[in-house]
């Protein structure tokens, strides 16, 4: 970030996702064109919670909890800390983006409510539910004492909680930040809702730009940062796989559910992102979207790509992990961090699945096919872009560069 | 509802949702404290509420508030079903 803050560094990744545990996993696997999206939605079928927990600690957590205190065990792993963290616990926050929170406690509850009365009602229920419990639980699980909340922006809400964990580091709040997103709502409420919002595909693909998109695919998953200042981290010898360089945040001020048409709010939050990170558009060798494969997304980010990026737009590579895992919601801005930062450490841009037909307005290089090398030339620098929009009118970008 | 409440029936009962918490089966007994077995104010809310369905006794916060052992709250549990 710019001069007079203190430079913040990811140390960490970790996630699952449906294409499994793993932040590698994610990543290779997406790279070689698998896919995560079966019967028109993306699970974590193969994530059983005693793998990571204990059993009293899968009674204390939702799913989207469970989820994120795994995500969150091989990111603190991957950065090297054991169960002392390297600084003073009051020198460490949490931060963790949602959507919803635990929707299956707060659905099985409900039902318990209206079959067999007040009585029947867990006093686990709000504890599990509440939007902060995934925050609070990690926290609790690897004893951080510094500032500690979650972060509710929809599907902007694990890109705004690294945007927030970065800030706190870059002003000194904080040494070190356990950031990224949970979502766990494949539920029947959410899934009769966003139904009748028309927004999931009908036709049970995740297409993002492609013409025939036709609404998103719901996914569940956790992805997990360890983001440190780069003194601190530094100093201690840490393994560093990119700095997050650049944070912007914006609203529309426009629908509760659609875009802004022009893309305009995107377009001032990836401007705020560049400018934040003192880079041009043609700096960027790589733009993870949001591209959710709805009709009015894809447009509208193909179109603030265009009004931020100007005519370096059409030279960036821009994919969407959509395409792979389905929309994660509120874990989709943290998943697709990490997939980011780990497509421009390996040299690789992962492609956009199923992608074949063009749409009229949407011309960018949207990577159909296959991933292909990311080329790099002598003293480039290697800088990408995540996008996240949600519900709401929220805008999150960041930009990262690998180390 | 069970119609006889006895002490056997309900210490079966308080073992049979100690265990759903989490805690470890072996280290049960009358005498073996809630903390020593990991057993916080949320699992007790959980325990109160199971004592209730199942006994149709329930137990409120200062009736928890004296319970430390496990046979604490059997005999607590068995008197107020009487």
């Amino acid at each position: 970030m710019s001069t007079g803050r203190r430079e913040v560094v990811v140390t960490g990744v970790g996630a699952v996702t449906p294409l499994g545990a793993g932040a590698r996993t994610l990543h290779e696997r997406w790279s070689s064109g698998a896919s995560g999206i079966a019967g028109g939605e993306a699970p974590c079928a193969d994530f059983d919670p005693l793998d990571w927990l204990t059993r009293k600690e899968v009674r204390r957590a939702d799913r989207f909890s469970q989820l994120a205190l795994a995500a969150a065990a091989e990111a603190v792993a991957d950065a090297g800390w054991d169960d002392e963290p390297p600084y003073p616990r009051e020198r460490i926050g949490c931060i963790i983006g949602t959507g919803i929170g635990g929707l299956n406690t707060l659905e099985s509850n409900h039902e318990e409510l209206l079959e067999r009365g007040p009585t029947a009602v867990s006093p686990l229920a709000v504890p599990l539910m509440m939007g902060n419990a995934g925050a609070g639980t990690l926290a609790m699980r690897h004893g951080l004492l510094g500032p500690c909340f979650g972060v509710v922006s929809a599907c902007a809400a694990g890109a705004n909680a690294i945007g927030a964990a970065a800030r706190m580091i870059a002003v000194g709040d904080a040494d070190a930040v356990l950031t990224g997103g949970s979502e766990a709502a494949l539920t029947p409420l959410a899934r009769a809702s966003f139904t009748a919002l028309d927004a999931i595909s009908k036709t049970g693909e995740s297409r993002p730009f492609d013409a025939r998109r036709d609404g998103f695919i719901m996914g569940e998953g956790a992805g997990a940062l360890v983001l440190e200042d780069a003194a601190h981290a530094r100093a201690r010898g840490a393994q560093i796989l990119a700095s997050v360089r650049g944070y912007g945040a914006t609203c529309d001020a426009h629908h509760l559910t659609a875009p802004d048409p022009d893309g305009a709010g995107a377009a001032r939050a990836i401007r705020a992102a560049l400018a934040d990170a003192a880079i041009a558009p043609s700096d960027l060798v790589y733009v993870n979207a949001h591209g959710t494969s709805t009709p009015l997304n894809d447009r509208s980010e193909t179109l603030a790509l265009k009004a931020a990026l100007g005519e370096a737009a059409y030279a960036v590579p821009v994919s969407s992990t959509k395409s792979a895992i389905g929309h994660l919601l509120g874990a989709a801005g943290a998943v697709e961090a990490i997939a980011t930062v780990l497509a421009l450490r390996d040299r690789v841009v992962p492609p956009t699945l199923g992608w074949e037909k063009p749409d009229e307005g949407l011309d960018l290089d949207y990577v159909p096919g296959a991933a292909r090398p990311l080329e790099i030339g002598e003293g480039e620098r290697i800088l990408g872009l995540s996008n996240s929009f949600g519900f709401g009118g929220h805008n999150a970008a960041l930009v990262l560069e690998a180390a | 509802m069970s119609t006889t409440v006895t002490p056997e029936r309900v210490e079966q009962v308080v073992y049979g949702a100690l265990e759903s918490f989490g805690a470890d089966p072996s280290e049960f007994s009358r005498t073996v404290t809630f903390e020593e077995l990991d057993v916080d104010s949320l699992d007790l809310a959980e325990l109160s509420q199971i004592a209730e369905e199942e006994f149709g006794v329930p137990l409120k916060g200062a009736d928890v508030k004296g319970i430390r052992t496990v046979g604490d709250a059997i005999d607590l549990i068995v008197i107020r079903a009487q």
